[in-house]
Protein backbone atom coordinates (compact mmCIF):
# COMPACT_ATOMS: atom_id res chain seq x y z
CA UNK A 1 0.00 0.00 0.00
CA UNK A 2 1.78 3.29 -1.18
CA UNK A 3 0.22 6.93 -0.67
CA UNK A 4 0.42 9.76 -3.09
CA UNK A 5 -0.60 12.78 -1.15
CA UNK A 6 -0.53 16.92 -3.01
CA UNK A 7 0.09 19.45 -0.03
CA UNK A 8 -1.50 23.45 -0.78
CA UNK A 9 0.11 22.96 -4.09
CA UNK A 10 -0.15 26.43 -5.57
CA UNK A 11 1.32 27.51 -9.06
CA UNK A 12 0.98 30.42 -11.18
CA UNK A 13 1.53 30.14 -15.19
CA UNK A 14 1.72 33.12 -17.21
CA UNK A 15 -0.05 35.30 -14.57
CA UNK A 16 -2.69 33.08 -14.21
CA UNK A 17 -2.86 31.10 -10.97
CA UNK A 18 -3.44 27.38 -12.04
CA UNK A 19 -3.01 25.80 -9.09
CA UNK A 20 -4.54 27.60 -6.07
CA UNK A 21 -3.95 25.58 -2.65
CA UNK A 22 -4.74 22.31 -3.88
CA UNK A 23 -4.56 19.28 -1.56
CA UNK A 24 -5.69 15.78 -2.23
CA UNK A 25 -4.28 12.31 -0.95
CA UNK A 26 -4.25 9.14 -2.87
CA UNK A 27 -4.15 5.57 -2.45
CA UNK A 28 -2.79 2.62 -4.35
CA UNK A 29 -5.85 0.24 -5.75
CA UNK A 30 -8.27 2.47 -6.70
CA UNK A 31 -8.89 4.53 -9.96
CA UNK A 32 -9.76 8.40 -9.40
CA UNK A 33 -10.79 10.61 -11.83
CA UNK A 34 -9.58 14.24 -12.03
CA UNK A 35 -12.55 16.21 -13.87
CA UNK A 36 -13.32 19.98 -14.16
CA UNK A 37 -13.08 22.27 -17.43
CA UNK A 38 -10.50 22.71 -19.92
CA UNK A 39 -7.70 25.08 -18.96
CA UNK A 40 -8.57 24.26 -14.83
CA UNK A 41 -5.32 22.72 -13.73
CA UNK A 42 -5.69 19.46 -14.40
CA UNK A 43 -3.11 18.22 -16.50
CA UNK A 44 -0.68 20.74 -14.33
CA UNK A 45 -1.54 18.91 -10.55
CA UNK A 46 -0.99 15.49 -12.45
CA UNK A 47 2.12 16.82 -13.90
CA UNK A 48 3.04 18.10 -10.33
CA UNK A 49 2.15 14.74 -8.91
CA UNK A 50 4.30 12.75 -11.59
CA UNK A 51 7.28 14.75 -10.71
CA UNK A 52 7.61 16.49 -13.37
CA UNK A 53 6.57 19.64 -12.37
CA UNK A 54 7.69 21.85 -9.11
CA UNK A 55 4.55 24.06 -7.46
CA UNK A 56 5.33 27.04 -6.48
CA UNK A 57 4.22 25.95 -2.77
CA UNK A 58 3.35 23.10 -1.24
CA UNK A 59 4.63 19.91 -2.29
CA UNK A 60 3.98 16.08 -3.01
CA UNK A 61 4.75 13.63 -0.83
CA UNK A 62 5.39 9.30 -1.60
CA UNK A 63 4.53 7.70 0.98
CA UNK A 64 5.75 10.48 3.07
CA UNK A 65 8.79 11.67 1.26
CA UNK A 66 8.75 14.82 -0.33
CA UNK A 67 8.58 13.47 -3.89
CA UNK A 68 11.73 16.63 -4.81
CA UNK A 69 14.02 14.43 -3.08
CA UNK A 70 13.48 11.13 -4.64
CA UNK A 71 16.19 10.86 -7.33
CA UNK A 72 14.58 10.57 -11.02
CA UNK A 73 15.19 7.16 -11.38
CA UNK A 74 13.73 6.32 -8.32
CA UNK A 75 10.74 8.31 -8.80
CA UNK A 76 10.10 6.67 -12.38
CA UNK A 77 10.79 3.19 -11.11
CA UNK A 78 7.29 4.07 -9.20
CA UNK A 79 5.26 6.43 -10.81
CA UNK A 80 4.83 5.68 -14.92
CA UNK A 81 3.04 8.99 -16.26
CA UNK A 82 1.51 9.26 -19.66
CA UNK A 83 1.31 13.24 -21.11
CA UNK A 84 -1.40 14.51 -22.77
CA UNK A 85 -0.43 14.59 -26.25
CA UNK A 86 2.13 11.76 -26.31
CA UNK A 87 4.73 12.32 -29.18
CA UNK A 88 6.37 9.44 -30.88
CA UNK A 89 9.26 10.74 -32.78
CA UNK A 90 10.43 7.77 -34.41
CA UNK A 91 8.54 4.54 -36.05
CA UNK A 92 10.45 2.11 -33.80
CA UNK A 93 8.74 -1.05 -33.83
CA UNK A 94 5.57 -1.30 -31.12
CA UNK A 95 7.80 -3.77 -28.99
CA UNK A 96 11.07 -1.36 -28.96
CA UNK A 97 8.82 1.37 -28.19
CA UNK A 98 7.14 -0.48 -25.13
CA UNK A 99 10.41 -1.21 -23.89
CA UNK A 100 11.10 2.67 -23.99
CA UNK A 101 9.16 1.76 -20.86
CA UNK A 102 11.85 0.06 -18.56
CA UNK A 103 14.33 3.05 -19.01
CA UNK A 104 14.18 3.45 -15.36
CA UNK A 105 15.27 0.01 -14.70
CA UNK A 106 18.07 -0.31 -16.92
CA UNK A 107 21.12 -1.58 -15.78
CA UNK A 108 24.14 -1.05 -18.09
CA UNK A 109 23.97 -3.39 -20.58
CA UNK A 110 20.69 -2.60 -21.63
CA UNK A 111 17.39 -4.81 -21.48
CA UNK A 112 17.60 -8.36 -19.36
CA UNK A 113 14.98 -11.06 -19.34
CA UNK A 114 13.16 -9.51 -16.86
CA UNK A 115 12.84 -6.62 -18.85
CA UNK A 116 11.65 -8.35 -21.75
CA UNK A 117 9.56 -10.40 -19.57
CA UNK A 118 7.53 -6.97 -18.31
CA UNK A 119 7.21 -6.13 -21.96
CA UNK A 120 5.75 -9.20 -22.72
CA UNK A 121 3.49 -8.95 -20.19
CA UNK A 122 2.35 -5.02 -20.88
CA UNK A 123 1.63 -5.98 -24.25
CA UNK A 124 -0.34 -8.65 -23.65
CA UNK A 125 -2.27 -6.61 -20.99
CA UNK A 126 -2.82 -3.82 -23.72
CA UNK A 127 -3.88 -6.77 -26.38
CA UNK A 128 -1.00 -5.56 -28.45
CA UNK A 129 0.85 -9.24 -29.40
CA UNK A 130 -0.67 -9.28 -33.14
CA UNK A 131 0.64 -5.73 -33.37
CA UNK A 132 4.07 -6.60 -31.92
CA UNK A 133 6.43 -6.00 -34.47
CA UNK A 134 4.78 -3.16 -36.16
CA UNK A 135 5.77 0.31 -37.25
CA UNK A 136 4.70 2.95 -34.59
CA UNK A 137 3.82 5.78 -37.04
CA UNK A 138 1.52 2.90 -39.08
CA UNK A 139 -1.09 2.59 -36.09
CA UNK A 140 -4.08 3.97 -35.90
CA UNK A 141 -4.75 6.59 -33.26
CA UNK A 142 -6.26 4.33 -31.10
CA UNK A 143 -3.13 1.52 -31.10
CA UNK A 144 -1.32 4.39 -30.34
CA UNK A 145 -2.49 5.05 -27.27
CA UNK A 146 -3.05 1.70 -26.48
CA UNK A 147 0.78 1.47 -27.28
CA UNK A 148 1.88 4.45 -25.20
CA UNK A 149 -0.24 2.54 -22.18
CA UNK A 150 1.55 -0.39 -22.67
CA UNK A 151 4.85 1.38 -22.19
CA UNK A 152 4.00 3.10 -19.15
CA UNK A 153 2.71 -0.68 -17.97
CA UNK A 154 6.58 -1.86 -19.05
CA UNK A 155 7.65 0.21 -16.27
CA UNK A 156 5.75 -1.69 -13.68
CA UNK A 157 5.02 1.22 -11.39
CA UNK A 158 2.55 1.50 -8.61
CA UNK A 159 1.22 4.71 -9.35
CA UNK A 160 -0.35 4.96 -12.92
CA UNK A 161 -0.75 8.64 -14.25
CA UNK A 162 -2.57 9.79 -17.06
CA UNK A 163 -3.48 12.79 -18.90
CA UNK A 164 -6.63 12.33 -21.22
CA UNK A 165 -5.34 8.42 -22.18
CA UNK A 166 -9.20 7.75 -23.45
CA UNK A 167 -9.30 11.43 -25.31
CA UNK A 168 -9.50 10.03 -29.25
CA UNK A 169 -10.74 6.50 -28.65
CA UNK A 170 -13.51 4.74 -30.13
CA UNK A 171 -15.98 3.99 -27.89
CA UNK A 172 -15.06 0.00 -27.68
CA UNK A 173 -11.70 1.19 -27.04
CA UNK A 174 -12.44 3.25 -24.15
CA UNK A 175 -14.02 0.69 -22.48
CA UNK A 176 -11.10 -1.83 -23.32
CA UNK A 177 -8.81 0.94 -21.90
CA UNK A 178 -11.24 1.64 -18.82
CA UNK A 179 -11.03 -2.11 -17.78
CA UNK A 180 -7.29 -1.86 -18.06
CA UNK A 181 -7.00 0.75 -15.72
CA UNK A 182 -9.43 -0.87 -13.41
CA UNK A 183 -7.59 -3.89 -13.90
CA UNK A 184 -4.38 -2.05 -12.80
CA UNK A 185 -5.64 -0.42 -9.51
CA UNK A 186 -8.35 -3.63 -8.38
CA UNK A 187 -5.91 -6.70 -9.34
CA UNK A 188 -2.67 -5.15 -9.27
CA UNK A 189 -2.80 -2.91 -6.42
CA UNK A 190 -1.60 0.38 -8.58
CA UNK A 191 -2.83 3.58 -7.75
CA UNK A 192 -4.62 4.90 -11.23
CA UNK A 193 -5.17 8.99 -11.52
CA UNK A 194 -6.63 9.62 -14.69
CA UNK A 195 -7.86 12.80 -16.26
CA UNK A 196 -10.81 13.04 -18.64
CA UNK A 197 -14.08 14.82 -20.13
CA UNK A 198 -16.48 11.68 -20.05
CA UNK A 199 -18.58 12.15 -17.08
CA UNK A 200 -20.87 9.02 -17.62
CA UNK A 201 -17.38 7.19 -18.06
CA UNK A 202 -15.95 9.04 -15.24
CA UNK A 203 -18.58 8.19 -13.45
CA UNK A 204 -18.09 3.95 -13.97
CA UNK A 205 -14.50 3.69 -14.70
CA UNK A 206 -13.38 5.66 -11.35
CA UNK A 207 -13.69 4.60 -7.50
CA UNK A 208 -13.38 8.13 -6.60
CA UNK A 209 -13.76 11.35 -8.27
CA UNK A 210 -12.35 14.80 -8.23
CA UNK A 211 -13.46 17.96 -9.47
CA UNK A 212 -11.20 21.34 -9.76
CA UNK A 213 -12.23 24.43 -10.28
CA UNK A 214 -10.27 27.49 -11.01
CA UNK A 215 -7.10 25.45 -9.69
CA UNK A 216 -9.17 24.16 -6.40
CA UNK A 217 -10.75 20.84 -5.65
CA UNK A 218 -14.33 21.75 -5.34
CA UNK A 219 -15.55 18.03 -4.75
CA UNK A 220 -14.14 14.73 -3.82
CA UNK A 221 -15.23 11.50 -3.41
CA UNK A 222 -16.84 8.67 -4.41
CA UNK A 223 -18.75 9.30 -8.03
CA UNK A 224 -22.43 9.17 -6.53
CA UNK A 225 -20.91 11.77 -3.81
CA UNK A 226 -18.96 14.01 -6.36
CA UNK A 227 -21.02 14.23 -9.25
CA UNK A 228 -24.06 15.98 -8.39
CA UNK A 229 -26.04 18.70 -10.70
CA UNK A 230 -24.62 21.83 -8.87
CA UNK A 231 -21.17 20.70 -9.26
CA UNK A 232 -21.50 20.26 -12.26
CA UNK A 233 -23.03 23.27 -12.70
CA UNK A 234 -20.29 25.12 -11.23
CA UNK A 235 -17.45 23.37 -12.71
CA UNK A 236 -18.16 23.12 -16.40
CA UNK A 237 -20.98 25.82 -16.60
CA UNK A 238 -23.73 23.09 -18.09
CA UNK A 239 -27.21 21.86 -16.61
CA UNK A 240 -26.70 18.20 -16.39
CA UNK A 241 -29.82 15.41 -15.56
CA UNK A 242 -28.03 12.55 -13.02
CA UNK A 243 -29.69 9.14 -13.43
CA UNK A 244 -29.19 5.95 -11.60
CA UNK A 245 -29.48 3.15 -15.12
CA UNK A 246 -29.17 -0.66 -14.91
CA UNK A 247 -25.47 0.39 -16.19
CA UNK A 248 -24.70 2.59 -13.30
CA UNK A 249 -24.40 6.27 -12.92
CA UNK A 250 -25.46 8.30 -16.35
CA UNK A 251 -24.79 11.96 -16.81
CA UNK A 252 -26.51 13.79 -19.44
CA UNK A 253 -25.49 16.96 -20.32
CA UNK A 254 -28.87 19.01 -20.93
CA UNK A 255 -27.64 22.66 -21.48
CA UNK A 256 -26.37 25.44 -20.46
CA UNK A 257 -26.79 26.55 -16.72
CA UNK A 258 -27.42 30.02 -15.98
CA UNK B 1 10.64 -4.14 -41.70
CA UNK B 2 13.19 -6.37 -42.55
CA UNK B 3 16.73 -4.84 -40.64
CA UNK B 4 20.06 -6.36 -40.60
CA UNK B 5 21.48 -7.13 -37.09
CA UNK B 6 23.84 -3.91 -35.75
CA UNK B 7 26.88 -5.97 -35.38
CA UNK B 8 26.70 -6.87 -39.01
CA UNK B 9 26.19 -3.25 -40.43
CA UNK B 10 29.27 -2.32 -38.16
CA UNK B 11 31.48 -4.97 -39.16
CA UNK B 12 30.17 -4.30 -42.93
CA UNK B 13 31.07 -0.48 -42.39
CA UNK B 14 34.25 -1.50 -40.61
CA UNK B 15 35.47 -3.42 -43.79
CA UNK B 16 34.71 -0.82 -46.23
CA UNK B 17 36.54 1.59 -43.93
CA UNK B 18 39.31 -0.54 -44.08
CA UNK B 19 39.02 -1.13 -47.87
CA UNK B 20 39.13 2.15 -48.52
CA UNK B 21 41.95 3.47 -45.65
CA UNK B 22 44.03 1.41 -47.95
CA UNK B 23 42.68 2.68 -50.91
CA UNK B 24 43.44 6.00 -49.84
CA UNK B 25 47.11 5.54 -49.18
CA UNK B 26 47.46 4.52 -52.97
CA UNK B 27 45.28 7.70 -54.55
CA UNK B 28 46.83 11.16 -55.03
CA UNK B 29 48.60 12.98 -57.40
CA UNK B 30 51.45 9.98 -57.08
CA UNK B 31 49.77 6.87 -57.34
CA UNK B 32 51.59 4.53 -54.91
CA UNK B 33 50.81 0.86 -55.04
CA UNK B 34 51.06 -1.85 -52.66
CA UNK B 35 54.71 -3.10 -53.85
CA UNK B 36 56.08 0.02 -53.01
CA UNK B 37 54.66 -0.27 -49.34
CA UNK B 38 58.20 -0.32 -47.61
CA UNK B 39 61.01 1.50 -46.12
CA UNK B 40 63.73 2.86 -48.34
CA UNK B 41 60.61 3.08 -51.15
CA UNK B 42 60.63 6.89 -52.19
CA UNK B 43 56.74 6.42 -52.06
CA UNK B 44 56.90 5.21 -48.58
CA UNK B 45 58.01 8.75 -47.77
CA UNK B 46 54.49 10.26 -49.54
CA UNK B 47 52.38 7.38 -47.50
CA UNK B 48 54.46 8.40 -44.06
CA UNK B 49 54.34 12.17 -44.40
CA UNK B 50 50.84 12.74 -46.20
CA UNK B 51 49.09 9.79 -46.70
CA UNK B 52 48.46 8.06 -43.06
CA UNK B 53 47.72 11.80 -41.54
CA UNK B 54 45.08 12.29 -44.29
CA UNK B 55 43.43 9.24 -44.11
CA UNK B 56 43.44 8.85 -40.32
CA UNK B 57 42.38 12.49 -40.11
CA UNK B 58 39.50 11.89 -42.62
CA UNK B 59 38.20 8.59 -40.15
CA UNK B 60 38.45 11.01 -36.95
CA UNK B 61 36.51 13.87 -38.64
CA UNK B 62 34.36 11.67 -40.45
CA UNK B 63 33.57 9.58 -36.99
CA UNK B 64 33.03 13.05 -35.36
CA UNK B 65 30.55 14.38 -37.36
CA UNK B 66 28.59 11.26 -37.88
CA UNK B 67 28.09 10.94 -34.41
CA UNK B 68 27.49 14.60 -33.69
CA UNK B 69 24.52 14.52 -36.68
CA UNK B 70 23.08 11.77 -35.13
CA UNK B 71 22.73 12.80 -31.67
CA UNK B 72 21.57 15.91 -33.07
CA UNK B 73 18.80 14.42 -35.01
CA UNK B 74 18.03 12.02 -31.88
CA UNK B 75 17.64 15.28 -29.59
CA UNK B 76 15.75 17.24 -31.98
CA UNK B 77 13.52 14.34 -33.12
CA UNK B 78 14.47 15.52 -36.75
CA UNK B 79 16.30 14.25 -39.53
CA UNK B 80 17.26 17.45 -41.10
CA UNK B 81 19.34 18.07 -37.67
CA UNK B 82 23.33 17.87 -38.61
CA UNK B 83 26.12 20.19 -37.31
CA UNK B 84 26.47 22.20 -40.60
CA UNK B 85 22.52 22.46 -41.02
CA UNK B 86 21.91 23.80 -37.48
CA UNK B 87 24.98 26.18 -37.82
CA UNK B 88 27.02 24.85 -35.29
CA UNK B 89 29.69 24.05 -38.06
CA UNK B 90 29.53 27.84 -38.67
CA UNK B 91 30.49 28.65 -35.37
CA UNK B 92 33.09 27.24 -35.29
CA UNK B 93 34.37 28.41 -38.30
CA UNK B 94 33.72 31.63 -37.01
CA UNK B 95 35.86 30.94 -33.73
CA UNK B 96 38.60 29.73 -35.84
CA UNK B 97 38.28 32.91 -38.01
CA UNK B 98 38.92 35.14 -35.53
CA UNK B 99 42.06 32.90 -34.05
CA UNK B 100 43.14 33.62 -37.12
CA UNK B 101 42.35 37.30 -37.27
CA UNK B 102 43.69 37.04 -33.81
CA UNK B 103 47.05 35.50 -34.96
CA UNK B 104 47.67 38.46 -37.34
CA UNK B 105 47.29 41.47 -35.36
CA UNK B 106 49.29 39.97 -32.34
CA UNK B 107 51.70 37.45 -33.55
CA UNK B 108 52.46 36.43 -29.78
CA UNK B 109 48.93 34.56 -29.28
CA UNK B 110 49.24 32.92 -33.14
CA UNK B 111 52.22 31.09 -31.58
CA UNK B 112 49.84 28.99 -29.41
CA UNK B 113 49.24 25.74 -31.13
CA UNK B 114 45.87 25.57 -29.54
CA UNK B 115 44.44 28.56 -30.19
CA UNK B 116 42.50 27.59 -33.01
CA UNK B 117 41.31 24.57 -31.91
CA UNK B 118 39.81 26.03 -28.29
CA UNK B 119 38.34 29.20 -30.38
CA UNK B 120 36.74 26.62 -32.72
CA UNK B 121 35.31 24.70 -30.16
CA UNK B 122 34.17 27.05 -28.07
CA UNK B 123 32.30 28.51 -30.98
CA UNK B 124 30.61 25.35 -31.38
CA UNK B 125 30.15 24.83 -27.90
CA UNK B 126 28.55 28.17 -28.00
CA UNK B 127 26.34 27.39 -31.22
CA UNK B 128 24.87 24.21 -29.22
CA UNK B 129 23.84 26.34 -26.50
CA UNK B 130 22.13 29.07 -28.11
CA UNK B 131 20.20 26.44 -30.20
CA UNK B 132 19.23 24.45 -27.45
CA UNK B 133 18.63 27.88 -25.28
CA UNK B 134 16.60 29.12 -27.93
CA UNK B 135 14.43 26.22 -28.56
CA UNK B 136 13.83 26.02 -25.06
CA UNK B 137 11.47 23.56 -23.87
CA UNK B 138 9.18 23.75 -27.94
CA UNK B 139 12.13 21.90 -30.04
CA UNK B 140 9.65 21.50 -32.48
CA UNK B 141 11.47 20.60 -36.27
CA UNK B 142 10.70 24.43 -37.06
CA UNK B 143 12.15 26.04 -34.41
CA UNK B 144 15.23 24.28 -34.75
CA UNK B 145 15.63 24.60 -38.10
CA UNK B 146 14.90 28.30 -37.50
CA UNK B 147 17.65 28.65 -34.81
CA UNK B 148 19.94 27.02 -37.38
CA UNK B 149 19.30 29.40 -39.88
CA UNK B 150 19.78 32.45 -37.48
CA UNK B 151 23.03 31.17 -36.11
CA UNK B 152 24.12 30.76 -39.97
CA UNK B 153 23.42 34.11 -40.73
CA UNK B 154 25.47 35.14 -37.27
CA UNK B 155 28.30 33.48 -37.96
CA UNK B 156 28.25 34.26 -41.92
CA UNK B 157 28.04 37.52 -41.30
CA UNK B 158 30.97 37.71 -38.81
CA UNK B 159 33.51 35.20 -41.10
CA UNK B 160 32.08 38.43 -44.25
CA UNK B 161 33.18 40.82 -41.30
CA UNK B 162 36.53 39.21 -40.56
CA UNK B 163 37.32 39.15 -44.49
CA UNK B 164 36.18 42.71 -45.16
CA UNK B 165 38.78 43.96 -42.06
CA UNK B 166 41.04 41.96 -43.14
CA UNK B 167 44.74 43.55 -43.03
CA UNK B 168 45.98 42.36 -46.27
CA UNK B 169 44.90 40.01 -49.56
CA UNK B 170 47.22 37.49 -47.71
CA UNK B 171 44.75 37.10 -44.94
CA UNK B 172 41.67 37.16 -46.94
CA UNK B 173 43.20 34.30 -49.47
CA UNK B 174 44.21 32.04 -46.06
CA UNK B 175 40.59 32.13 -44.49
CA UNK B 176 39.20 31.61 -47.51
CA UNK B 177 41.61 28.54 -48.20
CA UNK B 178 40.74 27.18 -44.87
CA UNK B 179 36.77 27.97 -45.00
CA UNK B 180 36.45 25.82 -47.58
CA UNK B 181 37.09 22.34 -45.79
CA UNK B 182 39.65 20.08 -46.83
CA UNK B 183 42.14 17.43 -45.77
CA UNK B 184 45.08 18.51 -48.46
CA UNK B 185 48.43 18.71 -46.46
CA UNK B 186 47.58 18.18 -43.01
CA UNK B 187 50.07 16.63 -40.77
CA UNK B 188 50.23 14.27 -37.84
CA UNK B 189 50.43 17.57 -35.65
CA UNK B 190 46.71 18.70 -36.67
CA UNK B 191 44.96 14.55 -36.08
CA UNK B 192 47.24 14.60 -32.43
CA UNK B 193 45.41 18.02 -31.80
CA UNK B 194 41.61 17.07 -32.89
CA UNK B 195 42.14 13.20 -31.60
CA UNK B 196 41.89 13.32 -28.14
CA UNK B 197 38.96 16.14 -27.94
CA UNK B 198 37.08 14.02 -31.13
CA UNK B 199 37.23 11.18 -28.59
CA UNK B 200 35.69 12.65 -25.68
CA UNK B 201 33.30 14.79 -27.31
CA UNK B 202 32.14 11.27 -28.87
CA UNK B 203 32.62 9.19 -25.62
CA UNK B 204 30.20 12.27 -23.98
CA UNK B 205 27.54 11.65 -27.09
CA UNK B 206 27.18 7.96 -26.31
CA UNK B 207 26.22 8.34 -22.97
CA UNK B 208 23.10 10.11 -24.33
CA UNK B 209 22.43 7.22 -25.98
CA UNK B 210 19.53 5.83 -23.60
CA UNK B 211 18.38 9.69 -23.23
CA UNK B 212 17.90 10.09 -27.15
CA UNK B 213 15.74 7.13 -26.69
CA UNK B 214 13.95 7.92 -24.21
CA UNK B 215 13.56 11.27 -26.23
CA UNK B 216 11.21 9.46 -29.04
CA UNK B 217 8.15 9.79 -26.50
CA UNK B 218 8.78 13.50 -26.34
CA UNK B 219 10.22 15.75 -23.61
CA UNK B 220 7.79 15.06 -20.64
CA UNK B 221 7.89 11.28 -21.43
CA UNK B 222 11.68 11.10 -21.55
CA UNK B 223 11.52 13.10 -18.23
CA UNK B 224 8.68 10.45 -16.87
CA UNK B 225 11.03 7.90 -17.09
CA UNK B 226 13.82 9.48 -15.23
CA UNK B 227 15.83 11.06 -18.07
CA UNK B 228 16.95 14.36 -16.91
CA UNK B 229 16.65 16.98 -19.60
CA UNK B 230 19.36 19.66 -18.25
CA UNK B 231 22.16 16.90 -17.97
CA UNK B 232 21.36 15.56 -21.60
CA UNK B 233 21.78 18.61 -23.24
CA UNK B 234 24.66 19.64 -21.11
CA UNK B 235 26.22 16.06 -22.30
CA UNK B 236 25.09 16.93 -26.20
CA UNK B 237 26.27 20.45 -26.29
CA UNK B 238 29.46 19.52 -24.98
CA UNK B 239 30.07 15.95 -26.90
CA UNK B 240 29.04 18.28 -30.03
CA UNK B 241 30.80 21.24 -29.40
CA UNK B 242 34.10 18.97 -28.88
CA UNK B 243 33.36 16.76 -31.65
CA UNK B 244 32.14 18.93 -34.53
CA UNK B 245 34.37 22.04 -32.85
CA UNK B 246 37.93 20.16 -33.24
CA UNK B 247 37.19 19.05 -36.46
CA UNK B 248 36.00 22.06 -38.31
CA UNK B 249 39.67 23.10 -36.56
CA UNK B 250 41.69 21.22 -38.29
CA UNK B 251 39.70 20.37 -41.60
CA UNK B 252 37.69 23.82 -42.13
CA UNK B 253 33.61 23.10 -42.61
CA UNK B 254 32.91 19.99 -44.26
CA UNK B 255 28.95 19.91 -44.27
CA UNK B 256 26.14 17.80 -44.59
CA UNK B 257 28.21 14.42 -43.32
CA UNK B 258 25.85 14.35 -40.29
CA UNK B 259 22.64 14.55 -41.99
CA UNK B 260 23.72 12.01 -44.89
CA UNK B 261 24.92 8.90 -42.63
CA UNK B 262 22.38 8.40 -40.18
CA UNK B 263 19.76 8.87 -43.15
CA UNK B 264 21.08 6.05 -44.74
CA UNK B 265 21.78 3.86 -42.25
CA UNK B 266 17.95 3.97 -40.70
CA UNK B 267 16.62 1.53 -43.82
CA UNK B 268 18.88 -1.13 -42.17
CA UNK B 269 19.16 -0.62 -38.74
CA UNK B 270 15.68 1.20 -38.21
CA UNK B 271 15.55 4.78 -36.04
CA UNK B 272 16.02 4.05 -32.77
CA UNK B 273 18.97 6.92 -32.12
CA UNK B 274 20.81 4.76 -29.79
CA UNK B 275 21.43 2.40 -32.01
CA UNK B 276 22.06 4.79 -34.79
CA UNK B 277 25.58 6.57 -33.07
CA UNK B 278 28.12 4.08 -33.34
CA UNK B 279 27.40 3.13 -36.38
CA UNK B 280 27.08 6.87 -37.82
CA UNK B 281 30.95 7.60 -35.97
CA UNK B 282 32.22 4.55 -38.74
CA UNK B 283 29.51 5.53 -41.45
CA UNK B 284 30.77 9.08 -41.31
CA UNK B 285 33.80 8.06 -41.68
CA UNK B 286 33.87 5.52 -44.91
CA UNK B 287 31.33 8.67 -46.17
CA UNK B 288 34.53 11.39 -45.58
CA UNK B 289 37.13 8.61 -46.62
CA UNK B 290 35.15 8.01 -49.64
CA UNK B 291 34.62 11.78 -50.28
CA UNK B 292 38.32 12.19 -50.07
CA UNK B 293 39.39 9.78 -52.31
CA UNK B 294 37.31 10.98 -54.49
CA UNK B 295 37.82 14.41 -54.75
CA UNK B 296 42.13 13.11 -55.39
CA UNK B 297 40.62 11.31 -57.98
CA UNK B 298 39.25 14.53 -60.14
CA UNK B 299 41.29 15.66 -62.80
CA UNK B 300 41.26 19.24 -61.92
CA UNK B 301 44.50 21.86 -61.88
CA UNK B 302 43.45 22.94 -58.24
CA UNK B 303 42.45 20.18 -56.15
CA UNK B 304 38.35 20.57 -55.86
CA UNK B 305 38.36 20.88 -51.86
CA UNK B 306 35.80 18.34 -50.36
CA UNK B 307 34.07 20.68 -48.45
CA UNK B 308 32.96 21.79 -51.45
CA UNK B 309 32.54 18.43 -53.12
CA UNK B 310 30.53 17.59 -49.74
CA UNK B 311 28.12 20.28 -50.71
CA UNK B 312 27.75 19.99 -54.66
CA UNK B 313 26.49 16.56 -53.11
CA UNK B 314 24.97 17.39 -50.08
CA UNK B 315 22.78 20.05 -51.44
CA UNK B 316 20.30 17.84 -53.61
CA UNK B 317 20.18 15.48 -50.79
CA UNK B 318 19.14 17.69 -48.47
CA UNK B 319 16.47 19.09 -51.07
CA UNK B 320 15.18 15.34 -51.55
CA UNK B 321 14.91 14.85 -48.07
CA UNK B 322 13.08 18.17 -47.91
CA UNK B 323 10.60 17.08 -50.31
CA UNK B 324 9.90 14.22 -48.84
CA UNK B 325 9.79 15.55 -45.24
CA UNK B 326 7.60 18.56 -46.83
CA UNK B 327 4.12 17.45 -44.89
CA UNK B 328 5.41 16.36 -41.51
CA UNK B 329 6.83 20.10 -41.05
CA UNK B 330 3.96 21.81 -42.44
Amino acid sequence: MSELAAEDLNLTLGGKPVLAGVSATFRTGEVVAILGANGVGKSTLLSCLAGLRRPASGLCRLDGRPLGGLSAKVRAQQIGFIPQTPEIAWGLEVRTLVGLGRTPWLGARGLGVADEVAVDRALAAAHLQPLAHRDVTTLSGGERARVLIARALAGEPDWLLADEPLAGLDPRHQLDAADLFRRMAHERGCGVIITLHDLTLAARLADRIIVLVEGRVLADGPPREALTAEVLAVAYGVEASLRETDHGLTVDVVGRWG
Amino acid sequence: MRRLSAPAVMAGLALALVALSALSLMVGRVWVPLEAWRAGDPGWVIILELRIPRTLLAVVVGAALGMSGAALQGYTRNPLADPGVLGVSSMAALGAVISLYVGFYAPVLAGIAWLMPLCAMAGALMGVMVLIGLTGSAPGAVTFVLAGVVLNIVAGAGVALALNLAPNPWAVNEIVNWLMGSLTDRSLADLQMASPFVAVGLALLLITGRALDALTLGEAGAQSLGISLPRTRVLLALGVGLAAGASVAVTGVIGFVGLVTPHLLRPFLGPRPAGLLLPSALGGAVIVLAGDILVRLIPSAAEVRLGVAMAALGGPFFLGLLLVQRRRLS
